[in-house]
């Protein structure tokens, strides 16, 4: 083929291969199209939008009988400045932050111990874990309530032992809703510092120990910062869901201990005062988001 | 450096050996024209490489890890569209024509074997997409399974079969649909070394008994030399030479090619004397040596002048006949059991591998020569080569 | 944790008497983590049993509250209504989450990113959230398809479904996703290069190859849907009842021992099939 022939078959080549290019993109969005759709309008319909309008009614005024009036107003907002309620925004953010380290501390070291056990043992092990995770979490709950109730297993337990006299009074109390929480999302913390310390090379803390490493710097210096990742993500895992919490604080709680999904309950179902209870759910979605926003950018400076 | 249509031309019809057919005739199954592959990272994988590979061929691509062979292969089978340039099968463009619908098979460099389906239903897979009538199937399967040599294993699982077992069913599954082309994409690199070349010979004994044309990936020299008819030697997604092994081996095109394959020595020197076809070149400033060229070179040119070192023959300066090319000390002496290398040191900044066969017993017989020892060095005139980077 | 005393590296021996102390104490952390992980559905099982109303006592093995729990009506209502919404809501999810998973690991668009974010947001958001946007949509939809279409719709079995499917689709997406990341897609090239069309080769490789994960994915759609409390409360109105909102209704009521039973037979449940799905995620695809 000659040169002018070659430089012919390059330059139709080109504009042809362009245009098949074009074709093959357009038939990969219509099957984006319809792969994506489904899940898109369902979550645009049933949860997008949903959401829209919760904020659009945080705005609104409460007219007669509950309804909501349409209107523009920052009043419902304003009003969460209040001690009352800034006192179960506070509450509940301590709450989870209790929650969140007592899963660490328990957490942590259980994580530990399975990652090094023996093969076999590990998969039975981590089965263990898994089946009250996925157990019904109302279930559980009450299970617990069935131990701390005056007249439960605890209390009986300890009177029958002589340490009192008295049934203690364990439910209905801020120690009972964490302790609920704790039970509820322990396997949260577990399963990815699990995953962080499974894939850990231990090979370095030979390393270190040959450095002259005892076994705290070793912990504190080479197994904690490598397993960091799998640290926050449980640390989030827990964190939200708590102090998101519903079940735990009514049941655990007994309108004693109010956190804030209680409150939104009660705007929306007692008092009725839906614009007010939708503000305080968009200020929960807020610390929510906070929680995200910082765990990302935490593990992006920690990025190795 | 790709090498001009005209001689390609010229060194094909001096390298055919098949059969008396001038190559120029035989059809050709799978031409690439000036193909280039801009993936979207900005990386040019394959840059304007055109080939043109004969029906019934052995033909390799033969280049290290990352130099677009893989990626020329996969635009053959339909896996990539090129960016710029044609493809054309059997005569036909194929442009954007999807795998399904040209008429190659690929054998993959991790089998692919279906994990879900018997051996039976790997190779029967593509007749049944065909619509092949079931008896038919059944035979061909048979026959394909017969071919590889691993007839009784139908019933079977992928996860069942070692290694070589694997690969021999994904080709059995390639071959059973009778594709004008097979393409095989480094087939046997997970396997071992024994394995290995027990396979490369069945392999071009399968493609002469079956007399499709194979184009073959691969990165071992080796494998490529014993196997092909041709090898096209890549680098960087250039074609650099295009030929039979023995061609490649024996006047590599360019410093690459003279290096990747196989050892060379490669001295530089400049140019004393030029005619068209030879000149004379002093290497390491003092030996003057005449090396054949395939055109005019200026006096006082700095070349490379590339030969390998078993075609140096080494002879202490003692002994008589020892009027060589060169001379220097022998600075270092390997023994390999099959050979001895000796590096000789020739200048202050020129050393040579010899290879010399240990055509005798070294215990008894002769003994190596050793570290100091002043030797003459000499080759054949055609043995050595100019190079131009 | 004592400190090693020079910067010598341990000998086996100190470091196996070094570390048996700090080894005894994590084993120690970990059996008194299940303790407390299980004690307390142990418990409540065994009290299922217990022939006496109170807890303080044990009266005798009974199955009594297990018939009283099978003979009252509205459990049997409320276990028929969340066995079909699990059912409606499984189905569903494992559509929609499948294509979804599909979309986000094999196709290529502008909006993909957020996409993706938005998929993930109903794991991440509290569950109150939800459930309190849903009670928002509906009650506003349903008044106005009444005052614009005349269509009088009420909540019941099914909002709570569509609320189920609106939760539960992204999980099954995450867990097929999973699977199709780790895909061969060399299997599918083969496919192709053998003479199978795009939609061939879906239906004979890439399907049954990922049926492992989208049926683990279901398994998950089915447990959420089952066991879902929050969303359901707000999402069920009037007169529609689940079997956790009617244990919810019941303990806030009182506790009576055959809410027990009813825990347990729920439990029970529970563990057979994530036992189910864990077998179907672990079995490898060949």
């Amino acid at each position: 083929m000659s040169a002018i022939d070659r430089v012919r078959v390059q330059e139709r080549s080109l504009g042809w291969h362009e245009r098949a290019s074009e074709r093959i993109r357009q038939s990969e969005r219509v099957r984006a199209l319809f792969l994506a759709g489904p899940g898109g309008l369902w979550l645009l319909l049933f949860f997008l939008l949903p959401t829209a309008i919760v904020f659009a009614y945080s705005f609104a005024r409460r007219g007669p009988y509950g309804a909501v009036a349409w209107a523009f107003t920052l009043e419902n907002y304003a009003r969460l400045f209040d001690w009352l309620y800034i006192r179960v925004f506070l509450m509940s953010v301590w709450l989870a932050l209790l929650t969140t380290v007592i899963c660490l501390v328990i957490g942590y070291p259980f994580a530990f111990v399975i990652a090094r056990s023996p093969r076999r043992w590990r998969n039975a092990l981590l089965v263990l874990v898994l089946i009250p995770f996925w157990t019904n979490f109302l279930v559980r709950t009450y299970a617990i309530m069935l131990l701390l109730r005056a007249d439960g297993l605890i209390n009986n337990a300890l009177q029958w032992l002589g340490l009192i006299d008295r049934p203690l009074s364990l439910l209905f109390t801020p120690f009972a809703v964490v302790l609920g929480l704790v039970y509820g999302y322990l396997p949260f913390m577990i399963l990815p510092i699990y995953a962080s310390i499974e894939k850990f090379d231990f090979t370095l803390v030979e390393a270190a120990q040959d450095l002259g490493a005892n076994a705290w710097h070793v912990f504190w210096r080479v197994l904690l910062p490598l397993t960091l990742p799998g640290v926050l993500a449980g640390s989030i895992l827990v964190f939200i869901p708590s102090v998101g919490a519903f079940v735990t604080p009514d049941l655990l709680g007994g309108g004693k201990v109010v956190m804030i999904a209680n409150l939104i309950n009660q705007q929306f179902l007692t008092v009725r005062h839906w614009p007010f209870g939708s503000a305080i759910s968009f200020v929960l979605m807020a610390i929510v988001l906070a929680a995200t926003m910082l765990y990302f950018r935490i593990g992006e400076t920690r990025r190795i | 450096m790709t090498m001009t249509p005209t001689i390609l031309a010229i060194e094909t019809v001096c390298a055919s050996g098949m059969g008396g057919m001038e190559p120029l005739e035989r059809p050709i199954d799978v031409e690439l024209l000036d193909v280039t592959k801009v993936f979207e990272n900005g990386v040019v994988a394959v840059d304007r490489v055109s080939l043109q590979i004969y029906q019934g061929e052995f033909f390799s691509l033969l280049g290290p890890s990352g130099c677009g062979k893989t990626t020329t292969l996969r635009m053959i089978a339909g896996f990539e569209h090129p960016s710029a340039g044609e493809v054309l099968i059997e005569g036909r463009r194929m442009g954007h024509t999807p795998p399904f619908r040209r008429n190659v098979n690929t054998v993959f460099q991790n089998y692919a074997l279906f994990p879900h389906m018997t051996v039976f239903d790997n190779v029967a897979f593509g007749l049944r997409m065909k619509r092949i009538p079931r008896d038919e199937i059944a035979r061909r399967v048979r026959e394909a399974l017969h071919l590889v040599r691993l007839s009784g294993m139908e019933e079977r699982y992928p996860r069942q079969l070692s290694g070589g077992q694997q690969q021999r069913v994904a080709l059995a599954r390639a071959l059973v649909n009778r594709p004008r082309v097979l393409l095989l994409d480094e087939p046997l690199g997970a396997l071992d070394l024994k394995l290995r070349k027990e396979m490369q010979l069945e392999l071009k004994h399968l493609q002469m008994t079956v007399g499709i044309t194979f184009i073959y990936v691969t990165h071992d020299q080796e494998e490529a030399l014993t196997m092909s008819d041709r090898i096209a030697v890549m680098n960087a997604g250039r074609v650099l030479q295009v030929g039979t092994p023995m061609e490649i081996y024996e006047r590599p095109a360019s410093r690459f090619v003279a290096d990747f394959i196989g050892e060379s020595n490669f001295l530089r020197g400049t140019v004393q004397a030029a005619s068209s076809a030879a000149a004379t070149v002093v290497i390491a400033d003092r030996f003057p040596v005449k090396v054949p060229a395939d055109r005019q070179l200026t006096v006082g040119q700095q070349v490379t002048v590339a030969v390998r070192p078993e075609k140096v023959r080494l002879v202490p300066i003692e002994a008589p006949g020892t009027n060589g090319l060169l001379h220097g000390r022998i600075e270092e002496v390997i023994y390999i059991g099959t050979d001895t290398f000796y590096v000789v040191r020739v200048s202050d900044d020129t050393t040579i591998r010899v290879r010399s066969q240990n055509d005798r017993n070294r215990l008894d017989g002769g003994l190596l020569l050793p570290v100091g020892t002043p030797v003459s060095l000499t080759w054949a005139t055609d043995a050595a080569r100019i190079l131009t980077e | 944790m004592s400190s090693l005393a020079t910067a010598r590296p341990a000998t086996t021996m100190r470091s196996k008497r070094r570390f048996s102390f700090g080894w005894a104490v994590l084993n120690l952390n970990v059996l008194l983590t299940f303790i407390f992980l299980y004690a307390p559905i142990i418990v409540m099982s065994i009290f299922s049993f217990n022939a006496s109303r109170q807890m303080q006592v044990w009266m005798g093995f009974t199955l009594d509250w297990y018939a009283r729990m099978i003979a009252d009506e509205r459990v049997r209502v409320a276990a028929q209504n969340s066995l079909v919404i699990a059912l409606v809501s499984t189905i569903v999810s494992t559509v929609i989450g499948t294509l979804t998973a599909l979309a986000l690991e094999r196709t290529r668009f502008r909006v993909k990113r957020m996409y993706e974010a938005a998929m993930y947001l109903p794991i991440i958001v509290p569950e109150i959230v939800m459930a309190i946007a849903l009670l928002v949509f509906f009650n506003l939809a349903f008044t106005w398809l009444d005052q614009f279409f005349g269509l009088k719709l009420n909540f019941g079995l099914g909002t709570i479904t569509i609320a189920h499917i609106a939760f539960s689709f992204p999980f099954v997406a995450v867990v097929v996703r999973a699977r199709l990341a780790d895909f061969d897609r060399t299997l599918e090239q083969a496919a192709q290069d053998l003479g199978a069309n795009e939609w061939q080769t879906f239906r004979h490789i890439t399907l049954p190859l990922l049926m492992p994960g989208i049926i683990a994915g279901a398994l998950l759609a089915f447990t959420l849907s089952i066991d879902d409390f929050v969303i359901t409360f707000f999402t069920a109105g009037v007169g529609s009842t689940t079997l956790p909102l009617e244990i919810y209704g019941r303990v806030r009521r009182g506790i009576t021992p055959d809410v027990n039973a009813l825990s347990t037979v729920m439990l029970l449940a529970s563990i057979v099939l994530v036992l189910g799905s864990l077998l179907f995620q672990r079995r490898r695809s060949f």
